[in-house]
């Protein structure tokens, strides 16, 4: 495993959502369309074996971001290459279902994600029918479907007769771990987990965040993961995404990024974590509220809230330089990271 | 010596199916002092909302309480007529749900529903409840109150509002406030805002207060003492610094360890194997026994909620005659 090998490049991401009100209505009030940059312009780089967490508040545009990496979204503009290869715009048919099989998700609500009507073990065998068990292609026969089936279902710490139950008939943790059985199924590469352990409890989120650890040692597992919480990110990733408003304004090593982050954002998010260790960590409290993303402020999003901003933060939008879209932003020492 | 306001012993409530009876609160019992902020922390399930609303007298039915007893400030509040208890609500007791859309009417303006809440609670007229409306904004930190008392609830956001329901619940100056998951709908740069407005305020005006919650984050940093639910029954209860850094329970001992922090790093998480019974099949004895790594042969009988100087641990380990007829045998 090389550990410098890209496994998703994401260029130049952007997603527009049309907000307006229906066309009648829009016309008799006279407004104009509306629309909703939900994404703006993401650029990153996920490498092989690594978890990249991606974190900001409700409505910075993460799972929007995510839905377009796995293909769930069309993007309005830029590309998402995985292992090169662009799925929305190759013709080549075989390719994109080689590389299809190779990606998965794991939803938040284990409740939504499982359907009700079936079994355990039909919901676990469908990517396998749907791409075979393995590299050879061709579907495997019922009895070898069942004997995966049952594998899986240990690796996640169930039983294989659980296969035979409905997913009512299982809590929350145990649904999770019927997702990530489901997701692993197929055997792929890369896997986009979105906000997997906020539905629950914290002694089944440890259980779960430490078999999705287990599962990338043994499987040589790439992630994608996404959630609000900063202290699950810090556990999990090697590096960290933070958005803002539809926009990555800074990206970084997770150790370096939570010892010394360098966008006020990231800072703000982190003070306003609690200190559960009350180890006396200091913390300045940051006013205001995420604004409206139908109606961005101009300049940089975050200058109606940023303590240190300066009369350009109203004016210009910072790019992102040296993995850090701040006008502040002190250049790193050492050598960028690769993204 | 002064009593203490809130004092809850011995509470049960019970859901009647067709099956029986299931018992979703058992043997809960804990006291407010006046001023102080208790947490209770617990798991979905736990009963932490239940004990809640029990005392607030707004239990569903098929729920009702069972057996125990509720007082406020030294009376019986649980077996109350409901319009008593109604003027208790509100007056005595203010209330904080997680979702501030249920506590608003999305058809009143905000400071009509907080005049109204200060008019039916303090002797006062339109006028002055009016001012205190909007002094009230004021404290709970919405700017330009006295342009903000006009709009509807939708014209908020998600924070100012639940500082809204937060002056709503303080306006008429109860001894107690319940908070139930107050922040949990917030974002985390908002729910730092929050906590900090409900602390700030409830000191100011010596309200008790009651703090519902999954997140033991933000109990250590709110609460004064803190009491630790399992499966409707209290495992632990003590000083919130204390208890955060040296639980008693095992139960605790495992939470605290499985809850990932920001100050350390580790390689795996300490995990509790399996998950909280269900209310229709919870185990003899201790309810944490099948989960525990310190499980021994007393664990069969339920054991009660043991005094350890001024902490309380419902677990046979802080039994000395149980440890050494252990040991013996």
């Amino acid at each position: 495993m090389n550990a410098a090998d890209p496994i998703v490049e994401v260029h130049g991401l952007r997603r527009v959502f049309d907000v307006s009100a229906p066309f009648l209505s829009r016309l008799i009030a006279r407004e104009p369309r509306r629309t909703l940059t939900a994404v703006d312009g993401a650029d990153f780089t996920i490498l092989r074996g690594e978890t990249f967490g991606l974190v900001g508040e409700s409505g910075s545009g993460k799972s929007t971001l995510a839905r377009m990496v796995v293909g769930l979204l069309e993007a309005s503009q830029g590309q998402v290459l995985i292992e090169g290869v662009d799925l929305a715009r190759t013709g080549d048919k075989a390719a994109r279902r080689a590389i299809r099989r190779r990606i998965q998700m794991i939803f938040q609500d284990p409740y939504a994600s499982l359907n009700p009507r079936w079994r355990v073990g039909d919901i676990i065998a469908e990517p396998i029918r749907a791409f075979g068990a393995g590299d050879a292609g061709a579907g495997p026969g019922k009895r070898a479907t069942v004997a995966r089936v049952g594998e899986l279902l240990e690796l996640v710490g169930l039983h294989p007769v659980d296969g035979r139950k409905f997913p009512h008939e299982f809590s929350g943790g145990q649904r999770q771990r019927i997702a990530i059985a489901r997701a692993i199924a197929a055997h792929p590469d890369f896997i986009v987990c979105d906000e997997p352990t906020s539905a629950l409890d914290v002694s089944i989120q440890a259980q779960i965040l430490n078999l999705m650890r287990d599962l990338q040692d043994r499987l040589g597992l790439t992630y994608l993961l996404i959630t609000h919480n900063l202290a699950v990110v810090r556990f999990m990733a090697s590096r960290v995404g933070v958005m803002y408003l539809g926009r990555l304004i800074e990206i970084g090593e997770t150790e370096a990024l939570f010892a010394r982050p360098r966008h006020p954002y990231t800072r703000m998010l982190l003070d306003a974590v609690p200190d559960l260790m009350m180890s006396g960590r200091p913390r300045t409290p940051i006013g205001g509220e995420p604004p409206n993303p139908i109606d961005p402020p101009p300049g940089c999003p975050f200058h109606p809230r940023c303590p240190q901003a300066i009369a350009i933060c109203r004016t210009e939008r910072p790019a992102f330089v040296d993995n850090v879209a701040c006008h502040l932003a002190q250049p790193t020492e050492q050598a960028p990271a690769s993204a | 010596m002064t009593g203490p306001l809130l004092s809850v012993r011995d509470l049960r409530v019970e859901f009647a199916t067709r099956k029986g009876p299931l018992v979703a609160l058992d043997g809960v019992s804990f006291d407010i002092a006046p001023g102080e902020v208790l947490g209770v922390v617990g798991e979905s399930g736990a009963g932490k909302s239940l004990t809640g609303l029990a005392i607030i007298g707004l239990l569903d039915p098929p729920g009702r309480i069972a057996g125990g007893e509720i007082s406020l400030a030294g009376k019986r509040i649980d077996s109350l007529p409901p319009a008593q208890m109604r003027d208790i609500r509100g007056r005595r007791i203010g209330i904080i749900f997680q979702d501030p859309m249920t506590s608003l009417n999305p058809l009143l303006r905000i400071g009509d529903q907080l005049t109204e809440t200060i008019l039916a609670h303090k002797s006062v007229g339109r006028r002055e409840a009016r001012e205190r409306a909007i002094a009230w904004l004021g404290e709970v930190g919405i700017p330009s109150p006295e342009k903000r008392i006009d709009g509807y609830p939708h014209e908020f956001s998600g924070g100012m509002r639940q500082r809204v329901v937060i002056a709503l619940a303080l306006c008429a100056e109860p001894a107690l406030v319940i908070a139930d998951e107050p922040t949990t709908a917030l974002d985390v740069s908002v729910q730092a805002q929050i906590i900090s407005v409900l602390k700030n305020l409830t000191r100011r005006h010596g309200a008790a207060v009651m703090l519902i919650t999954h997140d033991m984050g933000v109990i250590a940093e709110t609460a004064d003492r803190v009491a630790v639910m399992y499966a409707g029954r209290i495992a632990e209860v003590g000083e919130v610094h204390e208890v955060v850094r040296d639980p008693l329970h095992p139960y605790t001992q495992g939470l605290m360890a499985a809850i990932p922090t920001l100050e350390v790093s580790a390689r795996r998480l300490a995990q509790i194997p399996g998950a909280m019974p269900r209310l229709s099949a919870i185990p003899p004895g201790c309810a944490f026994a099948p989960r525990c790594p310190r499980v021994f042969a007393r664990c069969a009988e339920r054991p009660p909620l043991m005094a350890i100087g001024d902490r309380g641990a419902a677990c046979w380990l802080y039994d000395r005659a149980a440890v050494a007829a252990d040991v013996r045998t």
